[in-house]
């Protein structure tokens, strides 16, 4: 791991970090806990992500990682705490949000094609009862270009592989135009081909000045695609650029040591013999 | 809850024109075979019944076709969203609802069968069924299928106890109040038929305002909820046009069977389609029918129940649907496996060929030297039945890949050299590839290793040759196995 973080950068991740974490940043949390049938799941998360920068939300299975994303869009309740994008809830901010949710999230067997999914991400532009037009066809064609999709926009969902089906929610994020995307595991289980699709894209992105906060699973590959990283475990381990951030030392109080014994005290807490064991609702 | 409370004070008045809209002696009882037997229509009766020449008829037809379109329209949503056991439990649950309603407007003087208000007691407790599965499911940690049951058989219960006291009630007349159990169009009259007309256009209506609404809400509720779409709200209108649809229908298909209704058209019609506009139209087109046909049927035969023969019609294209579908259909899949088993036992033996070839000339590289084999040597080499080899030698030589010579022996023409090493080549690639990276191959995919090969496209091939960059200089790469074990053909 420390071979790796030694590497020689690209140059887009070179340049001198400023982060001035405000409450104005792209993101920003405050004490923020949530908790799934009185077992924590998340703690005192404090987070502020800079604008303009790549960063990998990392941390080992069950550690909240979704959990915190769906917490900012409002999909899972908080139980405290406080989450602005740009300085406001995320309820007067969507617009300025992508999202790009897990793929096993949905059935693909649904009876659409790759050109309607992107649309969808239009949806709310087009506003109610009104129809999808040519114009909105030809932006989430675009769109579709961007993630190398453009001869599959006709093919049925469940036609595509895992990786086309990443990068149509990748591209049903991009028509939405967002300034601040949030990928939640965008790498796991796809080709070759669909991660050189998606770090080209985040490359992207950056260049135009836009903030992606992403899931990641593979640690190898953090020093390489993002310049920020934030190590979670229930809490924040550490967060800060990658380069200074991302060491053994803080990688081993991730993903053990004393932190495993913490949430073996909060399952403690939480076992009720009502509960069913070992439910779990969230992915990590 | 009060909104719907003021709705059935304001249908209080409305009673006296249904009962006026009553004819006496309408009461026929539930529908049953073994009374009297079926009886079949006369010419005159059926010519009358399919040029809807009888007004009474006409209403009739007309509202149970577009009760099935509305429910067509709706049960697709339903479907796509996976709550369609939900409808189910919802129209058990209105019988409760159904028999209270009776027993209230018997005891308030007025004519108990009037359907507005049994309708409106049905509704009532529809919701409240449906709200007692999301208190089971919100607060009790049980699953789905123990919420669904448990409430469906609770209401049931309740329903058929306060039918029995409802029978048996000194004043008003039960009889025909089964019907909404069974469904008999028989009963309907010239109001009931105008009115479940109407609210089947009208349901009809609004699920198509909100085609583009509900299709996102039905794919990814998450998504939809962080773009700021009402999510909740969206799932409620959906459910009360689910009420509405199966109240309405409580009459025509009877309350068991009016979820067939719901489900049956919608799982008819994704066999055909990837579209969702076109499975939204074609499950309407096959409610539609089933709607028509079975009041149709129904009206002739006045001892079949309307509600298993409108199930029935639609089960017929459920069943049409299943085999027949463009789609999904059994008989392309099928068809589409054989082809492929076909392709595969034609490419399998172009590479015997060109391996039999390559063994006979030896491995120098260069020109491939054909040679000609007896059938017997393919035989072995193949393990296949007699007859399988020689019909799949009979297709390759009419497409000429092959050529047969006298004696029974077979060679690759020039066109069958070039296809074979093309099959030989993949082949090859395809075992380097598990050699070098098996770990990575089976885990990502699972699919026999054998069958791979054949479905690999040029842009597979493509990354296996950036992949095993040594075997993509040469044009034909040596078998990457030196032992010479039997292989079966798939």
């Amino acid at each position: 791991m420390q071979q790796s973080t030694m590497k020689e950068k690209p140059p887009f991740l070179q340049e001198e970090v400023d982060i001035t974490p405000t409450a104005e940043s792209p993101l920003w949390i405050h004490d923020l806990t949530v908790a799934y049938h009185r077992k924590p799941v998340l703690w005192d998360i404090d987070l502020a992500i800079p604008e303009g920068r790549l960063t990998a939300v990392v941390g080992p299975n069950g550690a909240g990682k979704s959990t915190l994303i769906k917490a900012v869009l409002g999909l899972v309740p908080s139980a405290s705490g406080r989450i602005r994008i740009y300085g406001k809830p995320y309820r007067r901010q969507r617009h300025l949000v992508g999202y790009v949710p897990q793929r096993e999230s949905v059935d693909w067997d649904f009876p659409v094609n790759a050109l309607d999914v992107v649309a969808m991400g239009l949806y709310r532009k087009i506003g109610w009862f009104r129809p999808v037009t040519r114009k909105h066809r030809e932006t989430a064609m675009e769109a579709l270009a961007k993630v190398g999709m453009a001869d599959l926009a006709d093919r049925q969902i469940n036609q595509l592989s895992g990786g086309q089906q990443q990068r149509v929610f990748l591209a049903r994020a991009l028509v939405q135009d967002a300034r601040i995307y949030l990928m939640d595991e965008p790498f796991t289980g796809v080709d070759v081909a669909t991660e050189r699709a998606i770090v080209t894209l985040l490359k992207a992105l950056k260049e135009e000045g836009k903030t992606c906060v992403v899931v990641h699973h593979d640690l190898q590959t953090v020093p390489d695609y993002f310049d920020q990283v934030a190590l979670l475990n229930m809490r924040i381990v550490a967060d800060g650029p990658v380069n200074v951030v991302f060491t053994e030392d803080n990688l081993k109080k991730t993903y053990g040591g004393k932190l495993t014994l913490l949430s073996d005290a909060f399952h403690a807490f939480a076992c009720d013999p009502r509960l069913p064991k070992g439910e779990k609702r969230s992915g990590s | 809850m009060i909104r719907v409370r003021s709705r059935q004070a304001m249908i209080a008045p409305m009673t006296a024109v249904t009962a006026m809209l009553m004819m006496p002696g309408d009461v026929p009882a539930a529908g049953s075979l073994a009374e009297s037997g079926l009886e079949w229509p006369t010419w005159t009766e059926l010519l009358r019944v399919i040029s809807l020449q009888d007004y009474n008829t006409r209403v009739v037809v007309i509202g149970t076709t577009l009760l099935g379109l509305a429910a067509g329209l709706v049960g697709t949503f339903l479907l796509l969203r996976k709550r369609a056991l939900l409808s189910d439990t919802l129209s058990h649950a209105t019988l409760p609802g159904i028999a209270l309603a009776f027993m209230l407007m018997t005891l308030a003087g007025g004519d108990g069968k009037s359907l507005l208000g049994l309708i409106a007691g049905a509704a009532v407790f529809s919701v409240m069924g449906t709200l007692t599965v999301m208190a089971i499911r919100r607060w009790s940690r049980l699953k789905d299928d123990a919420a669904l049951g448990t409430s469906l058989s609770v209401y049931f219960g309740l329903g058929i106890s306060l039918m029995g006291i409802a029978t048996r009630m000194e004043t008003g007349n039960a009889a025909g109040l089964n019907s909404f159990i069974y469904g008999k169009t028989a009963s309907m009259l010239f109001f009931d038929a105008l009115l479940i007309t109407l609210t089947a256009l009208g349901a009809a209506l609004f699920c198509l305002a909100f085609f583009k609404e509900f299709g996102l809400l039905c794919f990814d509720s998450d998504f939809a909820a962080t773009q700021g779409w009402p999510v909740g709200w969206l799932d409620l209108i959906l459910m009360v046009l689910v009420v509405v649809v199966t109240v309405i229908g409580l009459q025509a298909v009877g309350l068991i069977l009016v979820v067939a209704l719901l489900i049956i058209p919608p799982s008819a019609a994704r066999f055909w389609t990837r579209r969702l506009s076109v499975m939204l139209w074609l499950s309407g087109l096959f409610g539609a029918l089933s709607g028509l046909l079975g009041s149709a049927v129904s009206a002739l035969m006045a001892n079949l129940p309307a509600g298993a023969v409108i199930v029935l019609t639609a089960t017929v294209f459920f069943i049409l649907s299943l085999f027949a579908g463009t789609d999904r259909g059994l008989i392309r899949i099928i068809a589409e496996r054989r082809r492929l088993a076909a392709r595969i036992a034609r490419e399998n033996l172009l590479r015997t060929l060109y391996e039999l070839d390559e063994r006979r000339s030896g491995p120098q590289a260069g020109v491939h030297q054909t040679a000609a084999h007896a059938f017997e040597t393919l035989l072995a080499d193949r393990s296949w039945t007699p007859t399988r080899l020689r019909r799949t030698l009979g297709r390759l030589i009419s497409e000429g890949p092959v050529c047969s010579e006298s004696g029974e022996r077979y060679r690759l023409t020039e066109k069958g050299v070039r296809t074979a090493a093309e099959v030989v080549r993949k082949h090859r690639l395809w075992e380097a590839y598990l050699i070098a990276h098996a770990d990575v191959a089976t885990a990502q995919v699972d699919m026999g290793a054998d069958r791979i090969e054949h479905v690999l496209g040029p842009e597979m091939i493509r990354e296996l040759e950036s992949l095993l960059p040594e075997y993509s200089k040469t044009g034909m790469p040596a078998s990457p196995h030196r032992f010479e074990a039997p292989k079966g053909g798939p």
